[in-house]
């Protein structure tokens, strides 16, 4: 149980560090919106259940704790990556499709 | 583990510095949310739950949504 | 002596967003990585809670998962709706 337990938490950090290291080395506010939400969601999720299975007491606390993460972490990087669209915040230069610009034209000429 | 707390203080200690010298103020207060998510770790690991508990609940949701309002009620620049 | 890698290895982690949070543009890139900064936390204070042994050290992590949220809405609706 407890080495099951290191090996899912280990994926875990390893997740969590490579989510940080995106939020460093990506050029643009949404590439970086995206390793910040999904690598640190699942990140975090695999290092607290991995934590609840190394102590198999702790293991519906750590369970509640990474449902709260799955329910409210989405929801307010969504919020941010709608504010800093509606502000008008500037997409990478290489970034090849923009459908939420595509949309907008789509609505004035309808 | 005491590295760890040495380097978590050092990296409370510049985002304080960077809260008081940046112009603009939404960026201060996104500062001051670090420095006091670093305070609740540091009184973590002084083993003192309850104190780092009423931390992470004034400094993460209460200062920032009252910092916030009172920018949007003045003004944004320094 | 695997718990002090992972320690070692999150803290990296934040020393990365927080060089983001110095570096970032616009206030947009450092609210998202202040939000990164606080999921990281989270699960850093976990691991912590699972070092020094104590159930009751979880609350803290649960109470951050609930109420980081709050902060990080409160900064995104400030800028969807302008000064």
């Amino acid at each position: 149980m407890y080495f099951i337990g290191i090996i899912i938490t280990g994926i875990g950090v390893i997740f969590l560090f490579l989510g940080s290291l995106g939020i460093w080395r990506l050029p643009d506010v949404y590439n970086r919106l995206q390793a910040g939400t999904k690598c640190t969601t699942l990140g975090s999720f695999f290092t607290i259940v991995g934590v609840g299975i190394m102590e198999p007491e702790w293991f519906w606390k750590t369970l509640i704790i990474s449902i709260f993460i799955l329910l409210t972490n989405p929801i307010s990087n969504h919020a941010l990556g709608r504010a800093s669209r509606k502000i008008g915040v500037k997409l990478y230069d290489g970034s090849v499709v923009d459908k939420s610009k595509e949309f907008d034209e789509y609505r004035e000429n309808l | 583990m005491i590295f760890v707390i040495t380097f978590l203080v050092f990296v409370m200690l510049a985002s304080a510095i960077f809260a008081c010298i940046s112009i603009d103020l939404l960026n201060a207060v996104i500062a001051s949310g670090l420095v006091s998510l670093i305070t609740a770790i540091l009184f973590y690991t002084l083993q003192a739950p309850d104190v780092a508990m009423a931390e992470a609940s004034i400094g993460a949701a209460l200062v920032t949504a009252i910092f916030v309002i009172t920018i949007r009620r003045t003004e944004r620049k320094e | 002596m695997v718990k002090l890698i992972f320690l070692t290895v999150i803290s990296g982690g934040i020393f990365l967003c927080f060089l983001r949070m110095l570096k970032g543009p616009t206030p947009s890139d450092r609210a998202v990585a202040l939000d990164t900064l606080s999921t990281v936390t989270t699960a850093l204070l976990v691991l912590l809670g699972y070092i020094f042994g104590r159930k009751v050290y979880l609350d803290v992590s649960l109470v951050y998962a609930v109420l980081t949220f709050v902060g990080s809405v409160a900064i995104a609706r400030f800028l969807e709706k302008g000064v």
